[in-house]
């Protein structure tokens, strides 16, 4: 136990580092983009370097929900379910992040807050379906019962969203695509220059470290409460 | 065969169950309409932008009614007591989620056929858009059927019952309503059907995909 809290404190103090050094490189050392004419577009463009590494941890957070779900159904081992809620719960808070920071910067740059474009319409149905995972959890009382029906659902879920996405992207869509396009694709769009990548993938790396971390304390939490269970259970039962 | 055939028995079931109460399917059919006539304040919907928003107002008809329909489903095998019975029946638990899938669809299918002509009439849509109108109402209750009843069964078993199907349920079946949407604005608006195919496809494949699913993870859900 000792042991890892070692490693635990080493993982918060390398991430907070690499964090510190997202902000700086992000907001001081990446060049403005070369097509982008106003002050104002080429301030919002820097969320870039957090939101797409942000969304790519909501995705990963609800990927590894979905995988321990199956796991839990495979293996019936009260571990797995906990990686499922821990992992949502942290996927939520940075599908939550992503929605208010993007609208943000939407405003600016699309000229409104919100629009009913693929990815917003589907970020904007992922986070409803996550946060009525939380309520379906909280409905169940016995924890077996819990643990059998959030995998379903987190599952089911999961592979719902790349079709949600298909069927909303049939609209036009107006949001940039910036990787794998040329010179930027969508309202907002800019071309990725060698610092601007490199400047990305740091943050790419600090926001996947952090995801872990904050896996890592959330999973601790649930472990503890589910050994807390356990004690009430057997000394009511006693 | 056999196994068709105990299916058949499990709609037989609820149908014979509905008809000798008639719980449901009148209260189905009077909120499908009252979610017309109220979409009808809400918008107070004028001949120029009827046929634009006719499409959406049917759908939400639809899906809302069928929601009653669902919920109803498994709530009412457990407060009769008659839940354990039917997972005690001496068949697959797969065919129990089949026949219960089925007879959902075919209530929500009664209902769909029921609203469909008010709607035409309410809407001054042609008659000749009713058949493709009907087959598109089948195919968006099938893909509300599959998760549905998996669901319902979900549902069923926890405090909030009735009120987290929804909750659960319409996240999911966007793609669903959006196809259903897509394809009835695409008959009411007399376009080539080269230009509603896909949605056609979309709504085919999530109807099966997600039937198939719920098939399987229905084990999970019931077992104890």
């Amino acid at each position: 136990m000792k042991h890892h809290t070692h490693l635990m404190i080493g993982l918060f103090i390398v991430t907070g580092l690499l964090m510190i050094g997202a902000i700086v490189l992000a907001l001081g050392v990446a060049p403005d983009p070369v097509n982008l004419a106003t002050p104002t577009e080429r301030f919002a463009q820097r969320i870039f370097y957090f939101h797409v590494p942000n969304w790519w941890v909501g995705f990963l957070a609800y990927l590894v929900a979905a995988v321990a779900g199956a796991l839990y159904l495979i293996s019936r081992q009260e571990r797995w379910d906990a990686v499922g809620v821990s992992s949502i719960e942290v996927g939520l808070t940075f599908n939550t992040i992503g929605l208010i920071s993007g609208s943000i910067w939407a405003k600016p740059t699309w000229n409104t807050w919100w629009t009913w474009e693929p990815r917003l319409t589907t970020a904007a149905i992922g986070w409803l379906m996550y946060v009525g995972y939380l309520i379906l959890r909280s409905a169940i009382e016995n924890p077996q019962r819990r643990a059998r029906f959030a995998a379903v659902f987190s599952i089911l879920a999961f592979l719902d969203v790349p079709v949600i996405f298909l069927a909303i992207r049939w609209w036009r869509t107006i949001h940039p695509v910036v990787i794998g396009a040329e010179g930027g694709q969508g309202v907002g769009g800019f071309a990725l220059g060698p610092t601007i990548q490199l400047v990305f993938f740091f943050c790419l790396v600090a926001f996947t470290l952090l995801y872990v971390t904050l896996m890592l304390v959330r999973l601790r939490t649930e472990f503890l409460s589910q050994r807390v269970e356990r004690l009430r259970q057997h000394l009511m039962f006693r | 065969m056999h196994h068709l055939r105990k299916i058949l028995a499990i709609v037989a079931k609820d149908l014979a169950a509905e008809l000798r109460t008639r719980e449901m399917l009148g209260a189905m059919f009077v909120f499908a309409l009252l979610v017309i006539f109220i979409f009808n304040f809400a918008f107070e919907l004028r001949a120029e932008n009827q046929r634009a928003l006719a499409p959406g107002v049917l759908w939400v008809a639809i899906t809302f009614s069928g929601m009653l329909g669902l919920s109803r489903s498994f709530i009412r095998e457990k407060d009769r007591g008659s839940l354990e019975g039917l997972l005690l029946a001496p068949v697959d638990r797969g065919v129990i989620f089949l026949g219960k899938m089925l007879g959902n669809a075919l209530f929500i299918a009664v209902i769909d056929f029921i609203v469909l002509p008010v709607f035409v009439v309410l809407f001054n849509i042609p008659v000749t858009a009713l058949p493709p109108l009907a087959v598109i109402a089948v195919l968006g209750t099938i893909g509300l059927s599959g998760v549905g009843t998996l669901f319902s069964a979900m549902a069923v078993h926890t405090r909030a019952r009735e009120v987290l199907l929804p909750v659960l349920l319409f996240p999911l079946i966007v793609p669903v309503i959006l196809s259903a949407v897509k394809l009835s604005a695409a008959v009411i608006d007399n376009l080539p059907f080269a230009e509603a195919q896909q949605w056609l496809s979309l709504l085919l494949a999530f109807d099966i995909v997600f039937a198939v699913l719920s098939f399987l993870f229905f084990d999970y859900v019931v077992e104890e």
